[in-house]
C-alpha cells in the first residue's frame, strides 16, 4: 500500500514536466527538489547524527565555486567539477569537522556560523575567484549534456533536481538500516553511551559530516548551473545554511520524508508570497515567512512528519 | 566598541545562563532599540542621551513579551525548536521593520555628543568614548544587580538550578520574564549608544549578533563578567585586525580567533563544566 503511494508519487514527479509546459511552475519544483536535496543532506548530520551545523553553506558554496572556476578559468565540463566539488567539500568537511567535533549543542553550532562567516569572508575578498561581484558560467549554445547547460527548456534541469534528491533519499534509506546509521542515531541520543559501548564517536561524526557535504556540494553545482551566476552573498550566506535547516525542522527532524515535506510546504510558500507580495520592497512576505516559522516551532517542534504519524495513531486505518 | 559589544553579548549571556537557550533574534532586540532611539530623537527631539532610559525599557517590555508570547511554550521542547522559534522572530522582527519603516538608512543628526577629542594624541569620536563609559556603567550595574541585590542573586540561583531555586519559594517563571526583560534592557541600552554614531536600519542587528554570539561563546555562557572580558578582547582584536591585515577581514579575523579558543577551551575562556 505504501509503495504503490509512492510509486504513484515518484511517476507524478516524472510526469509533471510534460503536464506543465510553462516556466514558472517547473521553477518552482526544481526549487523545491534542491532545497529537497539539501535538507535530506543536512539531514544526515543534524537529524540523525545530531550535530546541529549553521554552516552548511560553506559545502553549498564549494560545490558551486568549484565547478563554476573550473567551467570558467579552465573548460572543464562541470559534471568533472561536480565531482571535484562534492571531493573537495569532503576534504573542507574533515578538516573543519576534525577540530569543531569537539565542541557540543550551542559551542558547535555558534563554531560552524563562524566557520561559514570565515569562508564567506575569504570568499568575498578572492580577487582570482571574482571576489565580491561574483563569477558568470559562460554560456554555452546549443545545450549540450556535456555543458550542463540547458537554455531552452527547463525539463533538464527539472530531472538533475529530482536525480538529486533521489540520490539523497536512496543514501538516507540505506543508512537507516545500516551499521554506521545506528551509530550515528546512538551519537545523537547520548554520546557518552554510545562511546562506552565501542563507537568510535569522533570517526562516526566525520563520517556523517562528509556523506552531508558531499551531497550539499552537488546541490551547488546544480545551483550554479540552474542560474549561471554565483557571487558569495548568494551561494555562503548564514541565512542559506539556516534556510537549510528550516527546510528539514518544518519537516521533521532525523526522518527519511522530513526534509522533502519540509520542501513541498516551505519553497511553494515563500515562492508565491514573494512572487504576490514582494517586489513591493515592503517585504511582507518575509513577515508572513517569519510569522510561519515562530508558529510551527511553538505549536509543532517535531515538525510535519511528527504531526501526521501524531494523527495517524490517533485514528489506526480499519478503525 | 569592545565595550558595546559587551554590553549586547551580556544580555544573550544573562538570557543563556538561565535557561539554556540562544536568542537568535538578539540581533533584531539592538535593531529595535536603534529605532526606538531614532524616532525619540526624529518625533520627540530626545537626545540619545536622554532617551537611553527610554530605549532600555522599551526592551525590556519587548523582553517581557517574547519571553510570554513565545519562550515559555518552546522552553521544554528540543534544542532545534528554540533555535527556530527565536530565528523565526528575528525574521519576523527584520521584516517587519522594512514593512513598517522601509530600508532608508537613518542618522541621528546633531546629537549633543559630536566631534573628537584627544586622548595622549589619540584622536577618539566624542561619541563613541561616551558610549564606551556608559557601556561600562550600565555593565557595573547589571553586576551591581546580579550580585548585591536580592532579586538578582534569585536570578542567579534560578540560573544555576531551576528546580533547585523553585525549591526555595522563588518563582522561575517570573525570574525568566525578569531575566529576558533585563537581558533586552541591556541591549536596549546598547542600542542607544550605538544609534549615537552608526546608521539605523532593518539589517543592522546581523554583524552585531553575530559578534554577540562569538563573544558570548568566547567568554563563555551564561558567565556575565566573563563576557565583558571576551567583549573587550573582541573589539580590541577587530580594530587591530583592520589596522594590521585589512578591514574587510577584520571580521573573520575575529571568527577565527574564536575558533581557536574553543579548540583550546571547549566551553569558552572562563568556561568550567
Amino acid at each position: 500500500m505504501k509503495r504503490a503511494a509512492l510509486v504513484v508519487l515518484l511517476l507524478a514527479a516524472l510526469a509533471f514536466p510534460a503536464v506543465f509546459t510553462l516556466p514558472f511552475p517547473r521553477h518552482v519544483m526544481i526549487m523545491i527538489f534542491l532545497y529537497g536535496s539539501l535538507a535530506v543532506a543536512w539531514n544526515i548530520l543534524a537529524g540523525y547524527c545530531g550535530q546541529i551545523s549553521l554552516g552548511h553553506a560553506v559545502f553549498f558554496g564549494i560545490g558551486a565555486y568549484t565547478s563554476t572556476l573550473l567551467v570558467a578559468r579552465a573548460g572543464v565540463s562541470p559534471w568533472l567539477g561536480m565531482l571535484a566539488g562534492a571531493v573537495l567539500a569532503v576534504i573542507v568537511s574533515q578538516a573543519v569537522g576534525f577540530p569543531v567535533f569537539r565542541l557540543r549543542g550551542h559551542y558547535f553550532a555558534i563554531a560552524t556560523i563562524a566557520v561559514g562567516e570565515i569562508v564567506q569572508t575569504l570568499f568575498i575578498n578572492w580577487d582570482w575567484a571574482g571576489g565580491a561581484r561574483g563569477v558568470f558560467v559562460p554560456i554555452r549554445r546549443p545545450d549540450s549534456f556535456v555543458n550542463f547547460q540547458f537554455n531552452e527548456s527547463k525539463a533538464v534541469y527539472y530531472y538533475i533536481a529530482l536525480g538529486l534528491l533521489l540520490l539523497g533519499l536512496a543514501v538516507t534509506r540505506r543508512l537507516e538500516g545500516s551499521r554506521p546509521g545506528y551509530y550515528f542515531r546512538a551519537i545523537r541520543e547520548d554520546q557518552e553511551a554510545a562511546a562506552s559501548l565501542g563507537v568510535h564517536v569522533a570517526r562516526e561524526k566525520l563520517r556523517a559530516m562528509a556523506l552531508s557535504a558531499a551531497l550539499t556540494a552537488l546541490g551547488g553545482t546544480f545551483y550554479a548551473q540552474y542560474l549561471l551566476f554565483i557571487d558569495p552573498e548568494a551561494v555562503f550566506p548564514l541565512s542559506l545554511s539556516i534556510l537549510i535547516c528550516l527546510v528539514s525542522v518544518l519537516g521533521g527532524v532525523g526522518t527519511l520524508w522530513g526534509p522533502v515535506v519540509g520542501a513541498a510546504v516551505l519553497v511553494p510558500l515563500s515562492e508565491y508570497t514573494r512572487v504576490w507580495l514582494g517586489g513591493t520592497g515592503k517585504a511582507l512576505d518575509l513577515v508572513i515567512y517569519g510569522a510561519l516559522i515562530v508558529l510551527v516551532a511553538v505549536a509543532q517542534p517535531s515538525g510535519l512528519v511528527g504531526l501526521a504519524r501524531r494523527l495517524g495513531r490517533r485514528s489506526p486505518p480499519g478503525q | 566598541m569592545g565595550l558595546v559589544y559587551a554590553l549586547i553579548a551580556a544580555g544573550l549571556s544573562l538570557i543563556f545562563g538561565l535557561m539554556e537557550l540562544v536568542n537568535f533574534a538578539h540581533g533584531e532586540f539592538l535593531m529595535v532599540a536603534m529605532y526606538v532611539t531614532f524616532f525619540a530623537w526624529s518625533l520627540a527631539h530626545l537626545d540619545p542621551v536622554v532617551a537611553l532610559p527610554l530605549a532600555a525599557l522599551a526592551l525590556a517590555g519587548l523582553g517581557w513579551a517574547v519571553y510570554h508570547g513565545i519562550i515559555r511554550w518552546v522552553l521544554g521542547g528540543p534544542m532545534l525548536a528554540q533555535v527556530f522559534a527565536t530565528f523565526g522572530l528575528a525574521v519576523l522582527l527584520r521584516a517587519g521593520a522594512q514593512f513598517v519603516w522601509g530600508v532608508d538608512f537613518r542618522v541621528v543628526k546633531d546629537p549633543w555628543l559630536a566631534g573628537r577629542v584627544s586622548l595622549g594624541g589619540v584622536f577618539v569620536g566624542l561619541p563613541q568614548l561616551a558610549a564606551s563609559a556608559l557601556a561600562l556603567a550600565a555593565f557595573v550595574a547589571l553586576w551591581w544587580f546580579l550580585a548585591r541585590t536580592e532579586t538578582g542573586l534569585a536570578l542567579m540561583a534560578t540560573a544555576q538550578d531551576r528546580q533547585a531555586a523553585a525549591l526555595m519559594g522563588i518563582d522561575t517563571q517570573r525570574m525568566f520574564a525578569l531575566g529576558w526583560a533585563i537581558g533586552s534592557a541591556c541591549v536596549g541600552v546598547a542600542g542607544g549608544l550605538l544609534a549615537m554614531f552608526y546608521y539605523v536600519f532593518p539589517e543592522v542587528g546581523g554583524v552585531f549578533a553575530l559578534i554577540a554570539y562569538v563573544t558570548v561563546a568566547l567568554g563563555g555562557f551564561g558567565n556575565v563578567p566573563a563576557t565583558l572580558l571576551a567583549g573587550v578582547l573582541v573589539g580590541l582584536v577587530e580594530v587591530f585586525a583592520g589596522l594590521l591585515i585589512s578591514p574587510a577581514m577584520k571580521y573573520a579575523v575575529v571568527f577565527l580567533l574564536y575558533l581557536a579558543v574553543v579548540l583550546w577551551r571547549p566551553l569558552g575562556l572562563f568556561g568550567r563544566f
